[in-house]
């Protein structure tokens, strides 16, 4: 019968008894998720962010955002009707890293996509208690005021390739040509980008007429996608949701 | 054989240097190399850290025989770690509480990108979790495994290595944020190079830490070296899982994380849960099993149970982690799973409390004599009402209300401020004087003043989560009589402002009594006569200076 005493007086047997125990809990829960096909279901009009959205996302990372906001409507009766449809795993298929988020400090953000102008989100950026007076909100100002970086957009969206983000040659080929067209309504160079990305918002999201894209035309841009790929329209929970 | 020990060291002198060289090497590529400036600025940061390791080097040992001299306990990495911790204390309480109040003031974000809530929080959490109790961790496990061992510490520079390591990881880590370099991963924001960083710094902790139980004088391995073992590899494991990522470039400090949505959601939950299971858990209950029987000079409550818990705690612990996904778009049935586990949970964790209280059996009137004991115990008490705390709010029902909600941050802060940080006060202040061979602290009415200053600032702090929490919780789901949502989002923001008034003057309490610890720290160590000697236990001063017990 094998002791106690035995491990307490060898350490390599203590840590390796140490290293079964502790391993196995991360093996049951985890690694089914990513060969069982019901965790993502399938639905129709998930695809990778445009450039310039996904410039938005990493500004949304890097001023912690989701230290206070969501992403996650849950599947309760009262989150459904302040937010809209519950979030599908699918929707969130092709954010690295995940921004469901711990926190409502301030309300959840996975539909706020389409919900308020882009005016409304300017001033809100710039100043939050100018159009929601009780917000405790921080300021973001230098967001208008910075241009985007562009420096290494192709290279970040290979790398998201690299980890499993469906982007095609064409779409990295262009990402610069596609990140400024967002900013450029009914230009040709539009139409091109919402031929490789359907349902994306072509604005000056900023509102300047300088045609410089600056984070907050990024960030604006990321935040009125969210939500809107889905179309709940259409969209059966019962059955199979390739419609 | 004395002249191959002088080789061996004169070579492990060698080899530091070395490595301090290609540190130098490559923060001059990092720093000069490169188009990012954060990653520039961490370049430098490298270079400097290597040349101030290579003149620490230089400057003690080369051409210094006595340096060569390794006998006794090996004390100087754990008096870095225990000035550190203090540090990080002060600093980790002092940001906490500027961000509780630019929750009640927004305008104390100054509308500037370096002091902005969102910057500034991860930075609160990293500075008390990573710098004040990893600090606390590594210096206390570094002491605890000499003692109970009887062996010196392992490695010549090693410790130092890891010490001062894991500070530069933390420097790394915490200007990062500031200059808005982040994973956004709950409790492992840190970028791939600090992370990286983190993982050289930590394999080289857990070979000091094996290096010396191999190098035991007794048979045995001490329970509290258990829990710290499963700390240093438990953590090794789950860091380097949830940090797996694709760099942009390898001069520039964004990467993406290999994992996306549900996935990834559940790995750094997994991590997350078990950051708190054994960076928070484990670790800290390494520190229980030595300070308290030490202290209250009582032996261990029960042996059996110190068995049965350490395997059931960190088996279940693992498994805990989908209870922060509730309701979410995780597959339910792993959300039922990590419910079950969380709820079976709560028999280990009290077998810890039952074991860490018990022990002051016959000793029970330390509690009242003794205010390093009553933080030792208090803390205690406190890890037991949280992990009750705990299961219950992993239940999915009790979960939809306090998901998302402060009721989290009160409990998460009657664990961190109860439990880690009591628990590391009262090891602090066993310490000093033990360390710098003291015959006491300089004043254990102060340790007196800073146990009530902070219980009040605790007390103040959970219960205006509670109720914060609680109400928000209520409000967000309330319906009108008309079947319509009752409240909009900011009306429940404002109905919050009270609470954060209450959590910020909590807060600013327990800093306060921070900041008695450090100056009572500070004149202990100066080697200032302690004002109440007579009121101290014999226990308080350094070991060769206790005086013996009359016959």
């Amino acid at each position: 019968m094998l002791k106690h005493e035995t491990l307490e007086k060898n350490s390599i047997l203590l840590l390796i008894g140490i290293l079964i125990v502790v391993s196995i809990g991360g093996i049951v829960q985890i690694s089914p998720l990513f060969w069982i096909d019901s965790t993502i279901e399938k639905v129709q009009g998930v695809r990778p962010y445009t450039p310039l959205e996904q410039a938005g996302r990493d500004i949304y990372i890097r001023e912690g955002c989701y230290t206070c906001h969501s992403q996650m409507v849950r599947t309760l009766r009262d989150e459904v009707e302040r937010y809209g449809h519950y979030s599908l795993a699918a929707e969130s298929m092709y954010d690295h890293p995940f921004q469901w988020g711990s926190k409502r400090t301030g309300p959840d953000l996975a539909r706020v996509g389409g919900k308020y102008s882009d005016q409304w989100h300017v001033e809100h950026m710039i100043n939050p208690r100018s159009v929601v007076p009780e917000s405790i909100m921080p300021a973001y100002p230098w967001l208008a005021e910075r241009k985007l970086d562009t420096g290494n957009l192709a290279e970040r969206l290979k790398t998201l390739r690299a980890v499993g983000v469906p982007y095609t040659d064409e779409m990295i080929e262009k990402a610069e040509a596609d990140l400024k067209a967002q900013i450029d309504p009914d230009s040709r160079a539009a139409r091109e980008l919402l031929q490789r990305y359907p349902k994306a918002k072509v604005a000056n999201f900023d509102g300047k007429a300088d045609g410089e894209v600056t984070e907050l035309d990024a960030l604006i841009a990321y935040l009125q996608v969210l939500g809107t790929l889905v179309d709940f329209t259409s969209f059966d929970a019962s059955g199979p949701n390739l419609r | 054989m004395a002249n191959t020990a002088v080789e061996r060291r004169a070579f492990s002198d060698v080899v530091a240097v070395l490595g301090c060289g290609l540190g130098i090497l490559l923060g001059l590529f990092l720093a000069a190399g490169t188009s990012d400036s954060v990653m520039s600025f961490h370049g430098a940061l490298l270079v400097l850290a290597g040349v101030a390791g290579a003149i620490f080097i230089l400057r003690d040992s080369f051409g210094k025989e006595d340096a060569f001299a390794e006998e006794g306990y090996f004390d100087g990495p754990v008096k870095v770690a225990l000035i550190a911790a203090v540090f990080w204390a002060v600093a980790a309480f002092l940001i906490g509480d500027l961000v509780a109040w630019q929750l009640a003031f927004p305008a104390l974000n100054f509308d500037l990108p370096w002091t902005s809530f969102g910057r500034m929080r991860p930075l609160h959490t990293s500075a008390a979790i990573f710098a004040f109790g990893g600090s606390v961790l590594i210096g206390t496990s570094f002491y605890v495994v000499q003692r109970t061992c009887h062996a010196r510490l392992a490695g010549r520079w090693a410790p130092y290595f890891v010490i001062w390591g894991y500070q530069l990881f933390i420097l790394l880590a915490g200007t990062g944020y500031l200059l808005g370099v982040t994973q956004s991963k709950e409790y492992a924001e840190p970028e791939w190079y600090a992370d990286l960083w983190l993982t050289i710094v930590w394999v080289v902790y857990l070979l000091v830490f094996l290096g010396t139980i191999a190098r035991r004088r007794e048979p045995h391995i001490y329970v509290a070296n258990w829990f710290y073992l499963a700390f240093i590899v438990t953590i090794a494991m789950l860091h380097i899982v949830n940090n797996l990522a694709l760099p942009v470039s390898l001069t520039g400090t964004k990467s993406y994380i290999v994992f996306s949505g549900v996935q990834d959601a559940m790995t750094q939950w997994w991590y997350g849960h078990n950051a708190v299971g054994f960076f928070l858990t484990a670790g800290f209950l390494g520190i229980m099993y030595y300070f308290i029987p030490k202290r209250a000079e009582r032996p261990v409550y029960s042996y059996r149970l110190s068995i049965i818990h350490f395997w059931s705690l960190i088996f279940i612990y693992i498994w805990a982690g989908p209870h922060h996904l509730h309701y979410t778009a995780l597959p339910d049935w792993v959300q039922t799973l990590g419910m079950t586990f969380s709820v079976m949970l709560w028999m280990p964790s009290w077998g810890g409390m039952i074991n860490g209280l018990m022990t002051l059996s016959g000793a029970w009137d330390k509690l009242r004599t003794d205010p390093v004991v009553r933080f030792l115990v208090v803390s205690v008490a406190f890890y037991g009402m949280s992990t009750f705390e705990g299961p219950l709010m992993s239940i999915k029902a009790v979960n939809s209300l306090s998901h998302y909600t402060d009721w989290t941050i009160g409990h998460v802060h009657s664990g961190a401020l109860g439990w880690n940080a009591m628990v590391s006060f009262g090891a602090i202040y066993c310490l000093a004087p033990w360390l710098w061979g003291r015959r006491g602290l300089y004043s254990l009415r102060l340790v007196e003043w800073h146990f009530w200053i902070s219980t009040v600032g605790i007390l103040l702090y959970i219960t205006a989560m509670w109720v914060s929490g609680i109400l928000q919780g209520l409000m967000w789901r309330a319906y009108d009589s008309l079947g319509f949502l009752q409240y909009s989002f900011v009306e429940t923001v404002e109905a919050m402002k009270p609470f954060y008034l209450i959590r910020a003057t909590g807060g600013l309490l327990f800093l306060i009594g921070s900041l008695i610890m450090a100056y009572n720290i500070w004149r202990t160590i100066r080697g200032d006569e302690p004002v109440d000697a007579m009121e101290q236990p014999r226990i308080a001063a350094a070991p060769e200076l206790r005086p013996v017990p009359a016959e």
